[in-house]
């Protein structure tokens, strides 16, 4: 069924044993980012060290979407210098966008690939892009305080 | 019931259409808006194909027919709602008509009951929309004027235990809902009017959740204002209702067009109420809509729909508690209670659970349901919301319980 495309096992996965949650006590820049609509909520820490993302680690509570969605991505981009994780952010969300015409690269995205689905549901995009936001707003601001890398 | 809900939906063209690859619609999110009879859209575009002119202005046939369209609309909503023609103002919707309280209160001048200082309270309730919130939070916010509210109980009831010491003699505005988007509760008035009025308080009611579904005569509510969308009672997006006996005593709140009285360079004197509150060419074919959708409504008669929906919540409600991890959240019983039915469903995030329910073709409401603070005192981040309305029957609750016990072997 349909649902399936949108429920992947990798997200079921993600959202039953998270990645990186619970909040690191040191960070570079802590954001909090909330889901208007629906309710979910997210605190998202991250540390970088000579323009290296050292750690991602976060809390809040959401829908399986947007909980794996954070997970997964925790696991993605760190070790990444943040042009790195700028060009993976943008490439996850051009498939957020595809309205189900992209399957995404797996080289790139890993298991992001699996959140393809959501795309075919114009209402669950949002709750995917949370915590990639969150990781936005972070590196922004980071890279403000600290000179970038 | 003394209506047949299968000869009902006949009249709903939109329940000819099925959903995700032919599923039967389950629609069980009339809280949020209602489906529309034939009637009520043929009303709509019947205007716009016979009548279209701009209401009180232009010398000719059509501005007339179209004037007592939309006049003869606000007579329909004065009478359903037992109330006075010139006591209805037409608003885009629920959430204008709370914001021109609001807002004309502020625009009062010091000195008139209506007028707020530092030294004045607005009290409101933990179960409101954000609609009956935030344009209080906001003109507390420029008058300096307190916020108080009354707290919800774990049961989903009202504290008034502290009523006197919540509305005192600074109070000046009481708002409330009469009843709960999320939790269903029918709030008990009399004792919150009686002491509003007693300290000379005007009494707010945002009856979005009660006009579509009860008999309501304005009179025995011994309200000062009472609001409501007509989308939510069958008619047309784009039109709203405020209500009020007080309006002569209240200053305009949107400035222009056929609000007015005279006008020169520097000043403006206000047409009497209702003008002096439907600034601009209002939503003409859509309160013509909201007429047709009140003839509509009074046709099956109000207590029919009431009994309906209380008999129907019954049987929602039971079957809901028999789905093991179920928690409704709200009162437990039909006891002063509508057909608004939130819950959780063990560690299910709503969201998924709605997006499930979805591809078995029932509609539902996920999240906070524009009452944030509510969940937040109720310790939910979110729940799923079934509500009932006259088209809806035992069939599509059938379908709700068979569709949670689906979701729950899926999310396993």
């Amino acid at each position: 069924m349909e649902l399936d495309s949108l429920y992947q096992e990798v997200i079921l996965d993600h959202y039953k044993h998270p990645l990186n949650k619970g909040l690191s006590e040191n960070y570079g820049a802590q954001v909090h980012h909330v889901n208007p609509s629906c309710g979910d909520e997210i605190t998202l820490n991250v540390t970088a060290i000579d323009g290296k993302i050292s750690a991602i680690t976060w809390d809040g509570v959401g829908c399986s979407i947007s909980q794996a969605s954070v997970s997964i991505a925790s696991d993605l981009l760190v070790n990444k210098s943040f042009a790195e994780a700028d060009a993976i952010l943008n490439e996850f969300t051009e498939l957020m966008q595809s309205k189900g015409t992209k399957e995404g690269n797996p080289d790139v995205l890993e298991d992001a690939v699996a959140l393809a689905g959501v795309s075919k549901f114009p209402a669950r995009i949002k709750c995917a892009l949370l915590g990639w936001m969150a990781f936005k707003d972070a590196a922004v601001r980071i890279n403000t305080t600290t000179g970038g890398e | 019931m003394s209506f047949d809900v299968t000869k009902v939906r006949k009249d709903f063209p939109i329940f000819e259409r099925t959903i995700r690859d032919g599923k039967k619609l389950v629609y069980l999110d009339s809280g949020a808006t209602s489906q529309k009879p034939l009637s009520v859209i043929e009303a709509e575009s019947n205007f716009y194909k016979f009548t279209n002119a701009a209401v009180h202005r232009g010398a000719h046939q059509l501005a007339e027919e179209a004037t007592d369209s939309y006049e003869g609309a606000r007579l329909k909503v004065a009478n359903f709602l037992g109330a006075k023609e010139e006591e209805i103002v037409f608003t885009k919707n629920a959430t204008e008509s709370l914001n021109l309280v609001a807002y004309a209160m502020g625009n009062a001048q010091p000195g008139s009951r209506f007028a707020l200082t530092s030294k004045d309270q607005i009290v409101v309730t933990e179960m409101e929309h954000h609609a009956n919130l935030i344009p209080w939070q906001q003109l507390a916010a420029r008058t300096g004027a307190e916020l108080k509210w009354f707290e919800v109980t774990p049961e989903g009831r009202l504290d008034l235990s502290a009523i006197n010491s919540i509305i005192t003699e600074n109070t000046k505005v009481v708002a409330l809902t009469h009843q709960s988007n999320v939790l269903g509760t029918i709030n008990p008035l009399e004792a919150i009017t009686a002491r509003a009025h007693e300290v000379g308080a005007v009494v707010v009611l945002d009856a979005c959740q009660s006009v579509p579904h009860m008999p309501i005569d304005v009179k025995k509510l011994n309200v000062d204002f009472l609001a409501f969308s007509g989308h939510k009672a069958l008619g047309p997006t784009g039109v709203g209702v405020l209500w009020s006996s007080v309006f002569e005593e209240l200053p305009p709140f949107l400035f222009g067009g056929s609000m007015i009285e005279t006008v020169t360079m520097t000043s403006a004197t206000w047409a009497p109420a209702p003008r002096k509150f439907e600034a601009g060419v209002p939503n003409m074919a859509q309160a013509v809509g909201l007429g047709a959708a009140l003839d509509y409504l009074t046709e099956i008669g109000m207590q029919s729909i009431f009994d309906h929906e209380v008999e129907l919540t019954g049987y929602l409600m039971n079957g809901l508690l028999q789905i093991p991890e179920l928690s409704i959240v709200g009162p437990q019983n039909t006891d002063a209670r509508g057909g608004s039915v939130s819950f959780t469903v063990g560690h299910i995030h709503p969201h998924d659970l709605g997006q499930y329910l979805d591809s078995q073709g029932v509609a539902v409401r996920t999240g906070h349901h524009c009452a944030w603070p509510l969940t937040r005192k109720l310790g939910v981040p979110a729940t799923t919301r079934a509500s009932l309305y006259l088209y809806n029957d035992e069939s599509d609750c059938d379908a709700l319980f068979a569709a949670i016990t689906g979701a729950q072997k899926y999310f396993a």
